[in-house]
């Protein structure tokens, strides 16, 4: 995930040895610790102050706390802090544990309860996952200036080729079929990108419209050859896919049916280390970010501004086809019609609040798979209902998407924004 | 309206852009503001306009203190600024432009009142001889008029001091003329005016006072009776500047450009080259003159394979190419294009990354398949320093560096090839005097190396400067080819106009007879 590479697109104090720069080597660290801390600063605030805002509409949200409030205003502030607390406590132990159960069962050696204690970690994990392919998905996009909004349904043909190679094919070892059926969600998910690609390319039309036609076109594809004689489960009249061979699916890192977590967390990494490289250390890249960043320059400079867009969509929609991928060769091992939560959307999210970089968006996918795993144990510990997750998402995405709002909230140094920069640096990166 | 900037003083993270600045301007007086990029001009006028407030020092509007907290107060004092990129709607009429923002209203509804609005503006267009049309689209109309536009603007907001910032910039010298006419007549009438450019001439032309800032410093204030342009160029520079390009007899050689019929559409489907022959030979340097949209533009974006020619040939060392960036590089064409930003830099990328902007994918920079980051770091290393280019590292932005430093980068990475053509849009519009010495220098040493070289430029400063042969590009057409001795501005002016000899040109270049005689008028003229 290291640091993208090159000289390239990186701000000087990032790279580690700059033949040509001044300042003395013992400068040099620091320089680099404060880019870093500067990307990540308005992320962090607009995630620190999105629980603020969540804290907030927990107590108003509570009828009992606001009766207290004009009788007993101390005892109304304690019980708010108390619920506060409460809540958030039990969505971070939701979704990573609780120490001293972990260190418990670790102590007991039993492992049955050294399993449970892991849980929320591995469901965390694993609702991150296919959050990673679609923020890559959404972040290649946004570095060579494509608004990919159809992650959504490329990771539903995703899904569709991964399981029918995943079912069709029987008495593969591992090694072989595994690979094949992530490949064949790959293909599934480019063939869905390559359609918006061709047509921005060849006739201009508009990736963002293509997308969302697609994506409503792959639910219905979806629907519909889930009732095929190929797809369907023999004897099922509901529209499921028939099982995926075990030579197909994700092994799990622990045989506990407990933890759900697999081996399609190892490959969303790899697939960010390779989107890191593709993106800063080989020449596709460059032409990517050229394009993304100035078509006309990327032109003079005798790039050819089509077959990029065309190949950054193909990847785009291969990633996303890995998150349709990921589900069903891994926990679900089974086709259904809607299966995804709005993984596609959400990587729009991730991209964005990940800076349109690999490691931003790894760790952003971690957030949001952190708050979706634990909603659940939240609601069913104090009550509060899962969609404060959903609250805290959305404001995450509101506290990124206006770095303004949040520099002045917390007094920082602003840099001058003008409208016309807002609109050109548009989306992403 | 008396104006005063006393001491003012403005500072950025690592850089003093004002240093205790004083400024004087009297009712009704051109006050000219020279000053090299980076020298403070613009932080100075944002400071009065209220767009910045400074740290240290006070304006004074008629010697009473003013504290603007932005643009909004200016305006009401009577400031008004035009600014070098218009602030214009492009798909709003005059009269919606102009009125945008204190539109005349009537009735409690406060529908518009377009009829009020229209008189007004012709009143104050008239008053001044700009004969604006109210009801005209701006997008329709050429530069020149979109700046009155500009200027209406401001009047019609009752400026009593006028901002203009680098308003030549964008203009052809028959425009120039124009605007210094409106200047004058607005001088007379009582604004003032503040004249911020980097061109001595214009100033030694206009101006009824000069102050020279550098380094955010004031150097000067002066007189143009007192003074004349080597000097007003030292006092930019801070060192003697050589005004004049030195340069050695052309030695030409074999033809290396030859454009034969060549036919070139422009973005709307008209003919914007119509059938250009030209040869360029090996230690030559051909200067395209002309007015701004007579083809010269897509006459370079064809030969160096950006737009696609719809007729015509062109062959480069002998051999005949098919037109596209990547193939015409590679037969050894460096290219400075007209627009840096648009075209020949990626803002966003570092200097590093835009000096290897168009090798980036051969050895030594690439295996093919991944960039090598060393080779790169070293070649850019070595290019910021032969070439000049000012900035803190290879790793900065080169969108923060200024023009000329901008366009030094393109011309380090095209002049760092070993180079059969050169060709260069605009080489050094917008630069201060120190840059355009600068890459005057770098070309005429490319011309003595042996390379064939082509110029376009509006300027005819540069034209005459550098040109060993000048054409004159009209509506499409290569009018005629001079030689510099015979080549007065007086005489380029008639031909750029469209009002040349026709044939004398015609018979040596072999344009058709009828595009020469085709009397007209400039755009500007309206």
């Amino acid at each position: 995930m290291s640091e993208p590479g090159p000289g390239a697109a990186v701000p000087a104090a990032e790279v580690e040895e700059p033949a040509a720069a001044p300042p003395g080597p013992e400068a040099r660290p620091a320089g680099r610790f404060r880019a870093l801390g500067g990307r990540a600063l308005v992320p962090v605030l607009s995630i620190l102050t999105a629980f603020v805002v969540g804290a907030l509409v927990i107590v108003f949200s509570d009828p009992e706390t606001l009766r207290l409030f004009t009788s007993d205003p101390v005892a109304a502030l304690q019980r708010a802090v108390e619920q506060v607390a409460s809540a958030y406590s039990a969505l971070v132990s939701g979704a990573l544990g609780s120490p001293t159960q972990i260190a418990g069962a670790l102590a007991s050696g039993d492992g049955k309860q050294i399993a449970r204690a892991f849980v929320p970690i591995s469901e965390t994990v694993l609702n991150a996952t296919p959050l990673i392919f679609t923020g890559l998905s959404v972040a290649l996009g946004f570095r060579s200036g494509l608004f990919n909004i159809g992650a959504e349904g490329q990771l539903y043909l995703g899904a569709i080729f991964a399981t029918f190679v995943g079912f069709s094919l029987s008495g593969l070892p591992l090694v072989i079929h595994l690979p094949l059926a992530i490949l064949a969600g790959f293909a599934g998910g480019a063939l869905w990108g390559f359609i918006p690609g061709f047509l921005k390319a060849r006739t201009g039309a508009h990736e963002v419209i293509v997308t969302i036609m697609l994506n409503y076109t792959a639910y219905r594809l979806l629907d519909w050859i889930l009732k095929t004689s190929v797809f369907q489960r023999v004897g099922r009249n509901d529209p499921i896919s028939k099982v995926v061979e075990e030579s197909a699916a994700f092994p799990r890192f622990v045989g506990d049916a407990a933890l759900r977590a697999n081996w399609s967390t190892v490959v969303a990494l790899l697939a960010a280390i390779a989107v890191s490289w593709l993106l800063f250390r080989s020449i596709r890249g460059f032409e990517f970010r050229a394009v993304g960043l100035n078509p006309g320059a990327a032109r003079y400079a005798g790039m050819n501004i089509g077959r990029t867009v065309i190949l950054t969509m193909i990847i785009c929609g291969g990633l996303a086809g890995l998150a349709g991928t990921a589900h069903v060769l891994g926990p679900s091992r089974t086709l259904t019609p809607g299966f995804s939560p709005g993984w596609g959307f959400d990587g729009i999210a991730v991209a964005l609040i990940g800076g349109s970089r690999p490691l931003g968006v790894v760790l952003a996918a971690l957030l949001f798979g952190a708050l979706r795993a634990g909603a659940t144990p939240m609601q069913a510990a104090t009550g509060i209902p899962i969609d404060l997750v959903v609250v805290i998402q959305a404001l995450v995405i509101m506290f990124v998407a206006a770095p303004a709002l949040v520099r002045g909230i917390y007094r920082l140094r602003t840099t001058q924004v003008t409208g016309t920069e807002v609109f050109a640096k548009g989306w992403g990166a | 309206m008396k104006l005063e900037l006393r001491g003012i003083s403005k500072r950025f993270p690592g850089v003093i852009a004002n240093d205790g600045v004083d400024l004087l301007v009297q009712p009704g007086e051109i006050h000219a503001l020279l000053g090299e990029n980076g020298a403070g001009k613009s932080t100075l006028m944002n400071v009065l306009y209220g767009l910045y407030r400074p740290d240290e020092g006070e304006v004074l509007v008629d010697d009473a203190a003013v504290h603007f907290q932005g643009p909004g107060d200016a305006i009401r004092a009577g400031i008004g600024m035009v600014h070098q990129h218009f602030m214009l709607v492009p798909v709003f009429t005059v009269a919606e432009n102009v009125t945008l923002g204190i539109e005349s209203t009537r009735g409690p509804l406060r529908f518009l009142d377009r009829p009020d609005a229209r008189r007004r503006i012709v009143e104050v267009s008239e008053r001044h001889g700009f004969h604006l049309e109210p009801d005209a689209v701006v997008e329709d109309l050429p530069v020149g008029i979109r700046q009155r536009v500009e200027i209406v603007k401001a009047l019609y907001r009752r400026s009593e001091v006028l901002i203009l910032d680098e308003p030549t910039a964008v203009l052809t010298p028959q425009e120039d003329e124009e605007l210094f006419g409106v200047m004058r007549s607005l001088a007379a009438a009582g604004t003032s005016i503040i004249f911020i450019t980097h061109k001595l001439n214009e100033v030694l032309e206009i101006a009824d006072r000069i102050t020279v800032l550098r380094r955010g410093k004031v150097v000067g204030t002066t007189l143009p009776a007192e003074t004349d342009e080597n000097e007003l160029a030292r006092m930019m520079v801070g060192r003697p500047v050589q005004l004049q390009v030195t340069k050695p007899e052309a030695r030409p050689g074999e033809p290396v450009l030859e454009v034969r019929g060549l036919t070139v559409l422009d973005d709307r489907g008209h003919v914007a080259v119509a059938g250009v022959d030209l040869t360029v030979r090996a230690g030559e340097i051909v200067a395209v003159a002309g007015v701004q949209g007579n083809g010269q533009t897509e006459l370079v974006e064809a030969i160096t394979g950006m737009r696609t020619a719809i007729a015509g040939e062109v062959e480069i060392g002998g051999r005949l190419l098919r037109l596209e960036p990547r193939r015409v590089m590679a037969a050894g064409v460096g290219h400075v294009p007209e627009d840096r930003l648009e075209e020949g830099l990626v803002t966003g990328f570092t200097v590093a990354e835009n000096l290897i902007l168009n090798s980036y994918y051969l050895k030594p920079f690439s295996d093919g398949l991944q960039l090598k980051r060393d080779a790169i770091l070293a070649t850019a290393t070595e290019l910021v320093g032969q070439y000049d280019v000012r900035t803190p590292t290879i790793f900065n932005d080169v969108g923060n560096l200024s023009g000329g430093n901008q366009q030094k980068v393109i011309v380090a990475r095209e002049f760092s090839r070993p180079l059969r053509l050169l060709v260069a849009a605009q080489p050094t519009r917008g630069l201060d005097v120190g840059s355009i010495e600068y890459i005057h220098r770098r070309i005429v040493e490319k011309r003595d190396e042996g390379t064939a070289v082509v110029i376009v430029s509006t300027e005819l400063d540069e034209i005459l400067a550098l040109g060993d042969r000048i054409a004159v590009m009209y509506q499409g057409r290569i009018v005629d080819i001079l030689d510099p001795a015979e080549a007065t501005p007086e005489r380029l002016g008639l031909l750029m106009g469209g009002s040349g000899e026709a044939g004398a040109g015609a018979a040596r270049n072999g344009a058709s007879p009828g595009a020469a005689m085709a009397a007209g008028t400039t755009e500007g003229e309206a």
